[in-house]
């Protein structure tokens, strides 16, 4: 019996312990605050990963649909070269897809939509905390991806957009157990309509089970790519380098 | 009728609780509801705060499973052009200047927020952070639940010291622990060693109803975890059903914390607070 008052002692101890030091370090060690911090985006990300890589994001049905789906960040780029497109209907523009691909290719929007589609009515969540239901029209990005084939150091997609935050190009990546879920679209239309400017003409990338900072919209360009390093600020997305999002967008 | 399970601190424990007198020190508190407690007083007040900066974000709140600024928002948070402060429910329009909507902050400036500095972390503007202080702590909260209710299962916590028993249920019962309450009468010596039935509702509750409450409504709100777990979408009725449910049972939370501390105080906050650290609880005496 002393042996068990003795081990529930220590037990007690070093739980009041923890409980007292954590709080303690957080409170007064910006390191360990850092550090304590990034827990919850790892643990989702691992768990995510472990229980549901190829789990569907929830679809509905057109009575579902939000009567009026707000847009937000930036509804209009800026730059010159977009203007045109938009002038020419996207005619003389085209995808590239470049980085680590055996063929580096380009395609144009008549060559997507004349690609295998899919049509999906999914739940848009903003990081902010609202939700907006729509329907999206696109190419499945695994059946570009094959199509340029993946060298074997690939291990993200880069997605480089047409619009800027102060000169800096909006750009967004993700993982490649995301890249090929099959509800991961290139989308060119939403509601049946061609998409339209605010949301990303002319395509946005629907990542079901991510927040909305992930769906880029006015991309130009995929780079596939073995770091995050390299691109941007590092941290893999615009609103990750410069606010400190969670790349992995961390619920 | 009670028998406590930790025969280890059975020195300080009476043989049964018709000997047990007040004045006398008992084990009250097992280990790992102490430790469950504290951790999650830390956890509560860091969910709270960075979840009040997280509303802040969208201070806008919706049934079903889509909601945005285009949409009826059921309970709002905001500033009037003539600012103003208000808070909206329904309805009903509250003038709530200086607390929400509209207030200043430690350095003189007037904010217009939903929730003021002084009850968000971080204290200025950061949704960015305040995700990251909240979504870790989630993981603390969420498996801290998870390994209390399984101690609790198996040493028979939960049925032996926190379930009413059919007696205490009686309206003749309860109503009489509302009256003794209602007068700041509690109960002591023997009568003391076990949670009134007040407790036991209260903490059941929290246990069975909030706590897991806040847990999956959280859960229900990530778009990953709808992938895997849909059902918890039909659960809570939406996802924008789910982040009101999750507002509403953190106010029954708060409200909770804000009773018991006050009961705390009320029975004696030194002989309280040291039993939930210790584990031993002096048994208040018959008469004063």
């Amino acid at each position: 019996m002393a042996r068990l008052i003795a081990r529930r002692a220590v037990l007690a101890g070093l739980g009041f312990s923890a409980i007292a030091g954590g709080t303690a370090g957080l409170a007064f060690s910006p390191d360990f605050r850092e550090m304590v911090l990034g827990t919850g985006e790892r643990l989702a990300y691992g768990t995510h990963r472990l229980i549901g890589r190829n789990a569907l994001a929830p679809e509905f049905t057109e009575a579902d649909l939000s009567p009026d789906f707000r847009t937000n960040g930036n509804t209009m780029p800026r730059s010159e070269v977009y203007r045109r497109h938009l002038e020419s209907g996207f005619s003389d523009w085209a995808l590239r897809v470049d980085g680590l691909v055996n063929t580096p290719m380009a395609f144009t929007l008549d060559a997507l939509k004349a690609m295998p589609a899919r049509t999906q009515i999914t739940r848009h969540d903003c990081v902010e905390g609202w939700s907006a239901i729509g329907k999206w029209t696109g190419v499945p990005l695994a059946q570009i991806l094959t199509r340029a084939g993946l060298l074997p150091a690939a291990r993200f997609v880069v997605f480089h957009c047409a619009d800027d935050f102060g000169g800096m190009a909006y750009y967004e990546s993700i993982d490649l157990v995301d890249a090929f879920h099959p509800q991961t679209l290139l989308a060119y239309a939403m509601n049946d309509r061609p998409l339209p400017v605010g949301h990303g003409m002319p395509l946005r990338l629907r990542v079901e089970r991510q927040l909305g900072y992930k769906q880029a919209k006015y991309i130009m360009r995929i780079e596939v790519t073995s770091t995050l390093a390299r691109t941007g600020l590092g941290k893999g997305g615009y609103w990750e380098d410069q606010i400190g999002y969670d790349w992995y967008a961390g619920i | 009728m009670h028998a406590d399970s930790s025969s280890s601190i059975a020195t300080t424990r009476p043989a049964c609780d018709a000997k047990a007198t007040g004045g006398q020190v008992v084990f009250r508190h097992r280990l790992s509801t102490r430790l469950w407690h504290w951790t999650n007083a830390v956890a509560c007040v860091i969910l709270l705060m960075s979840g009040l900066m997280i509303f802040n974000a969208h201070p806008r709140l919706y049934w079903g499973a889509y909601g945005a600024n285009p949409d009826h928002a059921w309970l709002q948070i905001g500033a009037t052009e003539a600012n103003t402060g208000y808070l909206r429910i329904g309805s009903l329009t509250f003038d709530t200047t200086g607390v929400l909507g509209r207030w200043t902050d430690s350095n003189g400036q007037l904010r217009n927020r939903a929730f003021p500095s002084w009850a968000t972390l971080p204290k200025s503007y950061n949704l960015a952070q305040a995700r990251r202080w909240h979504l870790t702590f989630a993981w603390v909260f969420a498996l801290g639940l998870a390994a209390y209710l399984l101690r609790s299962l198996f040493n028979r916590h939960l049925r032996r010291d926190i379930l009413p028993m059919a007696e205490e249920m009686r309206p003749a019962h309860i109503w009489h622990d509302i009256r003794q309450h209602a007068r700041l009468k509690f109960p002591k010596g023997a009568a003391a060693r076990r949670y009134n039935v007040l407790q036991k509702l209260s903490y059941l509750s929290v246990l069975i109803v909030l706590i897991p409450g806040m847990v999956l409504t959280g859960m229900t709100m990530s778009p990953a975890l709808n992938a895997v777990f849909p059902w918890l979408l039909d659960l809570f009725g939406g996802r924008q059903s789910a982040r009101s449910l999750h507002f509403l049972f953190a106010g029954g939370l708060v409200l909770f914390v804000l009773v018991h501390l006050l009961m705390v105080v009320l029975a004696g906050p030194v002989n309280e607070i040291r039993s939930m650290i210790t584990g031993r609880y002096r048994l208040p005496k018959e008469k004063d």
